[in-house]
């Protein structure tokens, strides 16, 4: 079954007077289980459309099936309780809270989901991811006392506590050094693998899409490349693709950040 | 529900304890205006309580009750009120009993005006009452120096009497008065008391220029020809047979009868009405000043009925009360209080507006956090209630703190400077309201910008 299904889906901010088409008509499906990375340059949407499907922002036109439920109708409350359960987000600026401890970041979704786990049972479950991500040992740590990709593991851990099957990360590795974004990005790939979870890397790096199993690129609006998930064969060979030049280099795109 | 609003609560908590510098100056506001004015109030009252007392030293919880006029049958003659000789001491004793606790003394009392002596010294008090031990009850008085006549001494009408401080000061100058006899129209009355000091009363007079006697002493031997006065035409015949003991004690035995003694048939022709023991007042302590309609009424319904009036018959009696003091002093204590109120008001909204400004602050600082809460899946009314909750308990916890702070304050004064103070639990409970309705009133504003942001402007936000 799809994860996520746009279709035709239309985005456009006012700005004064002004109509600004931001999304021009993207029709995409994303099956449940896939890696896929949404790249694209600044300014080309893909930010924008991040939103729209990790359920922050609503469409102005078109249609959004996340996990078989049509969300683009949904009003605030609504969206709140989908990203409550659905969706997990990582952030390029980890936004932990300051001062808090790492166990109590993880188990802060936890407050709002209409659940009827015990206290206890939060903590139980906040302690067995973060030693997941293998910070058992700084577990009353604050973020102050953490070290970049350490304080990326605790917002991961966070995301995962309401066990959801979507999982974005927008530019996950933006803000660390080359050797903790491998250990990241290979966190990703093993959640992805283990547990089934779709992941969504939203960024504008080719190394960092190059883990993903699917490209999807965004140019000016609209869908450029991968808005159907092709042959497992086709999707083994990602990376750079004849297509790039006509939309850009990724490497100049990067380097313009 | 109760694991929600634990999770809100501790969560407001955390996050005021991470700016603990700042949370606690923001509440200052709110712990110096609940603090001043429990303080206030507590000074207020316990001053307000103490003139009370002192009024009502001066008797304003006292009711008096006079007989009514009396009107001499057929002659057209008409006196004025307390002529008539309707009060019994059996009044006194009936009114204390059936009107409790709205009634808490009643003291029966008889008046004289007549000549002390001691030694060479002679004064004539402007009080001289005979009444009984439960007069010192209901006018607040206490004993100086020895002690009071007891209610054996009033049935035995034993000629024991308690001094006020002027009579004592014109009678024995430095002498100790107890156990001196003094005269009492010629007859002697053992001092066994001095009254402590009162002071002049609301009209100018000496309140201290007073003796008390057990009632029966001073009715029969000072008063003594007290029964004849029942009516004008028996005043006439002052030596009839049942006044002769008394002629006993005349101080000039020689003296002369003015009248001509009347014959048997005479006097058998205008018998003396005979009448019960009759009293000048009653005098009445009412429980609290609150008390006094419901007491007077009562009593108008005891005598009514142990006088046999019925119906649209006039009373023959007046209950008066001190109506002017107590309304002097109900009107000083509401202006204390609304007085005391505004302060209050004012104070609380200064402290408001400094929680107001902190929550603004704090919600802009913390406007990522908002976003990334609304990320995972927070409603606008979770933020709402967070920061809602977060402003109520600063000001809660202000609101507890300033009346700790006020207690002690006014504990303080009244151990330092011996003020009196009265603890106030209606001030206390109104502050900690207020103040938490400060907290609602000046938390809302903020709480509902933060509610407002878009998720994900919020988690841009620099």
């Amino acid at each position: 079954m799809d994860m996520i299904r746009l279709v035709d889906v239309l985005k456009t901010y006012h700005l004064g007077e002004v109509d600004v088409p931001v999304l021009k008509g993207i029709t995409l499906t994303i099956e449940r289980g896939e890696m896929v990375a949404l790249m694209g340059a600044s300014g080309s949407g893909k930010s924008t459309l991040m939103n729209i499907l990790g359920c922050l922002d609503r469409p102005t036109s078109g249609q959004y099936w996340l996990d078989g439920e049509e969300v683009s109708k949904l009003d605030n409350d609504g969206r709140a309780l989908v990203r409550n359960r659905k969706i997990g987000f990582v952030f390029q600026s980890f936004n932990l809270l300051p001062r808090t401890s790492a166990l109590e970041q993880v188990m802060m979704p936890l407050s709002y989901t209409n659940t009827s786990l015990s206290t206890r049972e939060c903590k139980e479950r906040a302690r067995t991811l973060l030693k997941r991500v293998g910070l058992e040992s700084r577990m009353d740590h604050e973020p102050s006392q953490l070290s970049g990709g350490q304080q990326q593991r605790v917002a991961i851990a966070r995301s995962l506590v309401n066990q959801p099957p979507l999982l974005f990360a927008d530019e996950p590795t933006g803000n660390l050094d080359s050797r903790t974004s491998k250990e990241i990005l290979r966190m990703f790939q093993e959640l992805n693998a283990e547990q089934g979870i779709t992941i969504i890397l939203v960024t504008h790096d080719a190394g960092v899409g190059s883990y993903a199993k699917r490209i999807i690129r965004i140019h000016d609006g609209l869908i450029a490349d991968g808005a159907y998930t092709g042959q497992p064969e086709q999707q083994v060979s990602i990376a750079p693709r004849p297509q790039v030049s006509l939309l850009g280099d990724p490497q100049s795109c990067s380097a313009s950040q | 529900m109760l694991r929600f609003a634990i999770i809100t609560g501790t969560l407001a908590l955390k996050s005021l304890r991470r700016n603990i510098m700042r949370s606690g100056l923001t509440t200052l506001g709110i712990i110096i205006g609940v603090s001043a004015v429990i303080a206030m109030v507590e000074i207020g009252q316990g001053s307000s309580k103490s003139v009370q007392k002192t009024i009502a030293s001066m008797g304003a919880n006292n009711l008096v009750i006079f007989p009514g006029a009396a009107y001499v049958g057929g002659s057209g003659v008409r006196t004025g009120s307390g002529s008539a000789t309707t009060l019994t001491p059996g009044d006194a004793d009936a009114i204390l009993d059936r009107c409790r606790p709205y009634v808490t003394d009643a003291a029966p009392a008889v008046r004289a005006r007549t000549q002390l002596v001691f030694g060479n010294k002679n004064y004539e008090p402007n009080y001289i009452y005979g009444t009984t031990p439960a007069f010192l009850q209901v006018r607040d008085w206490d004993l100086m120096e020895g002690q009071c006549f007891t209610d054996q001494d009033v049935r035995n009408s034993a000629q024991v009497c308690v001094l006020g401080a002027t009579v004592v000061r014109e009678l024995f100058d430095s002498e100790d008065p107890i156990n001196k006899e003094i005269r009492v129209n010629n007859k002697p009355f053992k001092v066994i008391g001095v009254l402590t000091r009162k002071g002049a009363n609301m009209m100018g007079y000496d309140q201290d220029d007073v003796l008390l006697a057990p009632w029966k002493a001073i009715k029969d031997k000072v008063v003594g020809q007290g029964l004849a006065n029942v009516n004008q035409s028996a005043a006439v015949l002052p030596l009839d047979p049942s006044q002769k003991v008394n002629t006993v004690s005349q101080l000039y035995p020689s003296q002369q009868v003015l009248y001509p003694q009347p014959s048997a048939l005479q006097q058998a022709d205008t018998p003396l009405p005979v009448r019960f023991t009759n009293v000048d007042q009653i005098l009445v302590k009412a429980g609290r000043a609150e008390d006094i309609p419901v007491a007077m009424r009562m009593i108008s319904e005891v005598l009514r009925e142990r006088h046999r009036i019925t119906g649209a018959q006039t009373d023959d009696f007046y209950v008066r009360d001190m109506t002017e003091m107590s309304k002097a002093l109900g009107s000083a204590t509401n202006r204390m209080g609304s007085f005391l109120l505004a302060v209050a008001l004012i104070s609380l909204i200064v402290g408001g507006v400094g929680i107001m400004n902190i929550m603004l602050v704090s919600v802009t600082e913390r406007t990522r956090e908002i976003g990334l809460r609304m990320a995972v899946g927070a409603r606008a009314r979770d933020i709402l209630l967070q920061f809602l909750v977060e402003s109520v308990l600063l000001s809660l916890l202000g609101g507890f703190i300033g009346v700790l702070l006020g207690r002690g304050s006014s504990i303080l004064l009244r151990k330092t400077l011996h003020w009196p103070t009265e603890l106030s639990i209606p001030a206390i409970v109104a502050a900690v309201l207020v103040s938490a309705m400060v907290g609602i009133v000046f938390g809302y504003y903020p709480a509902w910008k933060a509610s407002r942001l878009d998720p994900i402007e919020a988690l841009r936000y620099e």
